[in-house]
């Protein structure tokens, strides 16, 4: 018998370092250097990182009268939103401007509680509790650049936005429970036949799925993405357009693996056009786009869709590809924001595309690194981004999804377009009048996270099978707890 | 070391590019170390492809020197090596090619030595890694490395840097590329869900026993045609590669063309899928015989060299695409030979055009004129090479271009070998008239002024030592291809057996199918297909 305890053990150290944080941020002096406490809540998130770790280790199953579960499944994404979140921590340590950075380690860590719990959570109140302690982080996040226009407009937009999107979920929980008598994810999908009105359970389902995929950014609610992304500090991009959303396609597939399975027929169609519409409005938008962080916003969009055309697969195997493809999404993603925002420095002074142009003449390290990253996320081979999105295009294959193969495939053509248009700038020598910027000097905080980024990337590119067979184990363990 | 030799041919320049990189900054203004490095890293790998004809057993079917290695559980990716006749004398090529290439940026190359060195040498690994992969997935991932580095130098170190054009010529090769490669991973990933395999020979067992469904597997190979026809490039397909050849740096340039595509060609598509080849074959031969008097014209027109050379490129490029389709084994080994040749002559004349082009950045035929005389060695081999290009008898253009002509007049169509006749005869006109108004051509109007400070002949040098050695090197082994091409033929020949014995299988099927009294629609269709009313066989 497992104590309880051990069931939340790193979303009890995670919020422990955020208190300790905070607590020593008001017994500093008011001028003193905030590093510190970058570096302890570094320490804090490894070790939940380790006690995620351990989890693995321990026999799947449910705690605090089965509302949380941890399972491969749980531990691997926990793995996952912990390395992202240290990452993040370690890139802001230096990146960010002087005021007010105690609490903005705390919030980072406070989300992290939110995100982690989201990937365990098997009582909808619970899920709903645990995205809102990572969405409020997030909300404040966003908007760290005050004294910008961009920041507080990024941080109300995503706030009203993201509360409206929240809003949907609760009231399909609500349904839920009227239909079936619980929120227990494993009772709906036993109680599921039985429901008192179908209209009312299917009423339910696309309410969530509206929150759900809100969250995840798929089209076509992802209006937000861009305009959030383009005024947040980027240190802060990095971390929200990766852990947020790793633990949202956890959730996503907690639901529908887990609470309705049974709805299989109904939901994959629904999915299909979803991820067709999100890699294409995706593509096609970021083919426009002239500031990097929006672009990149509206690719992180695309690799949604591309990420959900796994769905269209059969078996745990869509599980598997979907889990293995947020870690190298999470990698590549986070080095390249880790990136743009060491290039650009503090103050953003390089927004632009064409702001970019000479950084692999300046600094070749530096922009060696950016053009690995560009060259995953277009999905060449020997990267992570290659074989992510091959496990999911297979997985959709196995299912008969030809056609969505075929589309995902032409659109990560187009999409090679605008990526390589950003590496070739990299390329290009800097433009004359432009301002000759010298680099920031990589600092170790810095370079830990981008190298373990880089790093990363290749393994996943070139020896994908320790991921792949910790997401099959993910995978595997879903299939035997949920029912399917 | 015959079990590790493809693999050390591999790692050997990614080794020197990693030891490239680690070199210290400050270096890299004063010394030139990075091109040492990479210059030895390449003679050294150059040492190495020269184990594999040195220990091939000629006449003997299958691959040779054979690796097999597990690398992925799921999906089945084996790292799985091996050469065989039809690509044994392209691993030494791009051996070759890659020294020459090093020697050619030696002067060109003036900063970010490091970086420019590096990609170069990653690209040598990919080419190489495409001519050995025996693996469907192994080979797609090569395929797509080779793309990164020719694009990233093309824009980094293009020639004309100051306005936009090296990066615009960067784009269009790699979209050119990278689109068609979509289709082609979803007809691989298509044969992995059918076949359970990426393995080459379960996929063409499969593809042979005639399981798989029919309409589908005709759109898999289409895809296969259409990525490796970009990348030749065929008729129609060609809109990147005048835009490369007057931009990438002139290292890249000379490799960029040609063999990964023809290769694939042949091994991918040709004996992979055999019937479905036969179909598209009237097609190919139509767009290669039209491709070869389209280049020849367009190449006799050009004012400037680097698209002279591009359209003549797509010439003899379009004479190896009509070898591969003829299904003659003359026209086939001619084209194999050809696309040596090819990659020969060009890096050849890329090198010498580059000497003459660098100081003054000039590439207008106009801009030179009475060139001989001061840079004789140069003319020398210039005009050596151009008669290589031509096709003229005891120089390896010929035997290629003859044996196609043959194949494709014998075998094929008389109409079509007249035309790609045609093709030959143009060449000379446009090779000769080139090597007129660069060394000879004192009297021209242009020229009036001509030999005052800053004027490209004026500023024009002649080879170094150690690049007349390199293409002397060249020039010898046109000499020797052209007076002994069984040198290579030998070992193509067997190789390329048993590909004509599996297309007279595809054929003997196709014929089986006009038969068959349970399908007189499909009869009539293929009855009435170009294949039987212009081929003739």
């Amino acid at each position: 018998m497992t104590p309880d305890i051990l069931r939340i053990l790193p979303e009890l150290i995670l919020t422990l370092t955020g208190v300790v944080v905070m607590l020593t941020d008001a017994t500093l002096a008011p001028r003193s250097s905030r590093k510190p406490l970058g570096w302890l809540a570094a320490l804090g998130t490894t070790i939940a990182l380790c006690a995620s770790l351990g989890q693995a280790a321990l026999p799947a199953g449910t705690a605090f009268y089965a509302t949380v579960q941890t399972d491969a499944f749980s531990a691997f994404f926990h793995t996952l939103i912990c390395a992202i979140v240290l990452a993040a921590i370690l890139l802001s340590i230096d990146a960010l401007p002087q005021h007010h950075r105690g609490e903005f380690f705390a919030l980072i860590v406070f989300g992290a509680v939110g995100m982690c719990l989201l990937t365990s959570a098997v009582e909808l109140l619970v899920v709903f509790i645990a995205l809102e302690i990572s969405s409020i982080s997030t909300y404040v996040l966003a908007g760290y650049r005050k004294h910008t226009a961009q920041g507080p407009e990024s941080a109300i937009k995503y706030f009203l936005l993201g509360s409206f999107a929240t809003a949907f979920l609760l009231y399909g929980i609500a349904m839920l429970f009227g239909a079936t008598g619980t929120t227990q994810i494993q009772e709906i999908a036993t109680l599921l036949p039985a429901a008192r009105s179908h209209t009312l359970v299917i009423l339910a389902f696309a309410l969530m799925m509206v929150g759900v995929l809100f969250k995840v950014s798929a089209a076509p609610f992802h209006v937000w993405t861009p305009d959030v992304y383009e005024g947040a500090p980027t240190p802060v991009v990095a971390l929200m357009s990766t852990a947020p959303k790793v633990a949202a396609f956890a959730l996503l597939v907690r639901l529908l693996y887990g609470a309705f399975p049974l709805l299989h027929t109904l939901w994959m169609p629904l999915l299909w056009a979803v991820a067709i519409l999100s890699m294409t409005v995706g593509n096609l938008a970021a083919l426009r786009q002239t500031n990097a962080k929006r672009m990149l916003a509206y690719s992180s969009i695309a690799h949604a869709g591309y990420l959900l055309a796994a769905l269209a697969g059969v078996g745990s195997q869509p599980i598997t590809a979907i889990a293995f493809y947020t870690a190298a999404y999470a990698a590549m993603n986070v080095g390249i924001f880790a990136l743009l925002s060491l290039v650009s420095g503090p103050d953003e002074h390089r927004s632009q595309i064409a702001d970019y142009r000479g950084v692999l003449h300046q600094s070749p390290l530096t922009g060696g690194l950016m053009l690995l990253f560009l060259i995953s996320l277009i999905g060449i081979p020997f990267t992570g981004g290659f074989f992510a999105k091959f496990y999911s295009f297979s997985t959709a294959m196995n299912g008969g999804a030809a056609w969505l193969v075929l589309i995902g495939l032409l659109n990560s053509g187009i999409a090679a377009a605008y990526y390589l248009r950003f590496a070739i700038a990299l390329a290009q020598p800097a433009a004359k009048n432009g301002h000759a910027v010298t680099l920031p000097r990589w600092t170790l905080a810095t370079s830990a996270a981008v190298l373990a980024a880089g790093a990363a990337t290749l393994v996943l590119g070139i020896a994908p099978g320790w991921v792949l067979s910790a997401a099959t184990a993910a995978a595997h363990s879903f299939t035997v707890i949920g029912g399917l | 070391m015959d079990g590790m030799i493809l693999t050390l041919i591999l790692l050997a320049p990614l080794a020197g590019m990693a030891l490239i990189l680690l070199l210290p900054d400050r270096d890299e203004q004063s010394t030139n170390l990075p091109a040492w490095l990479a210059l030895l890293t390449s003679l050294f790998t150059f040492a190495c492809t020269l184990h594999l004809p040195a220990h091939f057993v000629a006449h003997q079917t299958g691959f040779q020197f054979e690796e097999n290695l597990a690398w992925i559980n799921s999906p089945a990716i084996r790292y799985h090596v091996g050469v065989d006749g039809l690509s044994l004398w392209l691993v030494v090529l791009v051996g070759l090619l890659a020294p020459v290439g090093v020697l050619a940026s030696w002067r060109a190359v003036k900063k970010d030595r490091k970086l420019f060195y590096a990609l170069f040498l990653l690209q040598q690994t990919a080419m190489v890694g495409v001519f050995v992969s025996l693996d469907l997935m192994l080979y797609y991932g090569f395929w797509e490395l080779s793309l990164i580095p020719i694009a990233v130098l093309t824009a980094m170190f293009g020639r004309n840097l100051g306005d936009a054009s090296a990066a615009k010529a960067a784009l269009r090769f790699f979209l050119y590329t990278f689109i068609p490669s979509a289709p082609l991973l979803v007809a691989l990933l298509w044969l992995y869900a059918h076949t359970g395999s990426f393995d080459y020979a379960t996929v063409q067992a499969a593809i042979a026993s005639g399981t798989l469904p029919g309409w589908q597997l005709a759109w898999v190979s289409v895809a296969f045609l259409i990525a490796f026809a970009v990348k030749v490039p065929v008729l129609g397909l060609h809109g990147w590669l005048p835009d490369l050849f007057s931009e990438a740096p002139v290292a890249i340039a000379m490799i960029a063309a040609g063999k990964l595509g023809l290769y694939s060609l042949i091994r991918f598509h040709v004996e992979l899928f055999p019937a479905l080849a036969h179909r598209a074959a009237p097609w190919m031969i139509a767009l290669a015989a039209v491709g070869i008097l389209y280049g020849a014209l367009l190449a006799l027109v050009q004012k400037d060299f680097w698209k002279l050379l591009a359209y003549a490129t797509l010439g003899s490029l379009s004479f190896c695409t009509l070898g591969i389709y003829g299904f003659t084994a003359a026209g086939m080994s001619g084209a194999v030979l050809q696309t040596l040749n090819e990659g020969i002559i060009g890096a050849a004349l890329f090198l010498l055009f580059g000497v003459l082009y660098e100081p003054a950045s000039a590439s207008k035929l106009a801009d030179f004129g009475g060139l001989a005389t001061k840079t004789p060695r140069l003319a020398t081999l210039f005009t050596i090479a151009s008669l290589a290009l031509i096709g003229l008898p005891l120089l390896n253009g010929f035997v290629g271009e003859f044996l196609v002509l043959s194949g494709t007049f014998t075998g094929v169509s008389r109409v079509w070998a007249t035309v790609a006749a045609l093709g030959v005869i143009l060449s000379a006109a446009y090779m000769l008239g080139a090597i007129q108004k660069i060394f000879l051509a004192t009297g021209a109007p242009a020229h009036a002024t001509g030999h005052a400070a800053g004027h490209p002949s004026a500023t024009a040098r002649d080879l170094t030592g150690s690049e007349t050695v390199a293409v002397a090197l060249l020039a010898l082994l046109m000499l020797a291809l052209g007076i002994q091409p069984g040198l290579a033929t030998d070992a193509i020949e067997p190789a390329l057996q048993s590909i004509t014995q599996s297309l007279r299988m595809g054929a003997q099927s196709r014929n089986a199918a006009n038969l068959s009294p349970t399908h007189p629609e499909s009869a009539t269709v293929i009855a009435s297909s170009p294949a039987n009313l212009k081929g003739g066989r």
